[in-house]
């Protein structure tokens, strides 16, 4: 056990480095920039013309199916894992028994597809 | 008995290194998590209170971590932080007037919230203690993925295919659900 999560410390360490570095960095720089804000400069950026609008709007509810779409590919890559943790051992059982698997999933996928849904209009 | 769970916590404390470590992570996780719990009720900002619950989520990965459960933890981050709070946000995208700090969604609901809160608590908390009581959990040895891709690929493979069924209806079921016409 304390193996296991001496690896993981090993992530955690990375990590806070990884966040520490970058935030030194920033820090360092708005401690050494000059700071004169004007209203034309902390205006939102969009594409170099004037922002039209609020921050917020509201998007097309079309967009939804790729978002429920998505949950159920993440689901699918979940049961993907464990298999790829020990892809030699199965070897070509493995192989088959994962291609059913997201044979039978990529059938939702032409499902969704027949009914026109991932066109991006 | 708090002072009893204190008393349970600091005798463990003692037992080791490894368990001294967990029980400062696992200090260190709840209590940021508690905070991120409390400022995504408070926030008057939709947006803002499901960017607090990512925090909670990954709280709760790590405590699977913590208990030696990494396939767990890492389906924590990868479905709820990657894809269930992405969910939110596009239902808060699509929604009108729920975007920004909003006042109304403050008062009306609060009392049936607290009501429903409490319940949820009370119902899932129960559960556990009624399943487990105070059986100790197993520090041992962690379970790992490949471990657990063992189990898949000999003893549940046929489940294993039945979920590529389940996760098919699901998706049909919702895109025949999200569809206007």
């Amino acid at each position: 056990m304390s193996e296991f999560l001496r690896s993981w410390l090993v992530l955690v360490v990375f990590g806070g480095l990884a966040v520490a570095v970058v935030g030194t960095f920033l820090g360092l720089g708005s401690l050494l920039r000059p700071q004169r804000a004007t209203e034309q400069k902390v205006m939102n950026y969009e594409s170099g013309v004037d922002p039209q609008g609020d921050r917020w709007s509201q998007s097309n509810i079309r967009y939804y199916v790729f978002a429920l779409m998505f949950v159920l590919f993440d689901v699918e890559v979940v049961f993907i894992f464990p298999w790829a943790a020990r892809l030699e051992a199965y070897g070509m059982f493995g192989l088959v028994e994962m291609a059913i698997f997201i044979f039978i999933l990529a059938l939702g996928l032409f499902y969704a597809w027949r009914k026109r849904l991932l066109r991006w209009i | 008995m708090i002072a009893m769970a204190a008393l349970q916590g600091f005798d463990s404390l003692m037992s080791g290194d490894t368990v001294v470590a967990q029980n400062i992570a696992f200090g260190i996780l709840a209590v940021v998590m508690i905070v991120a719990a409390l400022r995504m009720v408070t926030t008057g900002n939709v947006v803002h209170a499901a960017l607090y619950l990512v925090i909670v989520l990954a709280g709760v990965a790590g405590i699977f971590i913590l208990l030696g459960a990494e396939f767990v933890g890492v389906t924590q981050v990868l479905v709820y932080i990657g894809a269930i709070v992405v969910l939110f946000l596009f239902g808060i995208m699509l929604t009108r007037g729920a975007l920004g700090e909003d006042e109304e969604a403050d008062t009306e609901k609060r009392r049936m919230a607290v009501l429903v809160g409490v319940l949820v608590l009370v119902v899932t908390g129960g559960a556990v203690l009624d399943s487990f009581g105070d059986a100790a959990v197993n520090r041992a040895a962690p379970s790992l993925t490949a471990e657990i891709g063992d189990t898949i690929f000999s003893q549940y493979i046929v489940p294993f295919e039945a979920v590529s069924v389940l996760l098919l209806a699901a998706l049909i079921g919702a895109i025949v659900v999200a569809r206007k016409d």
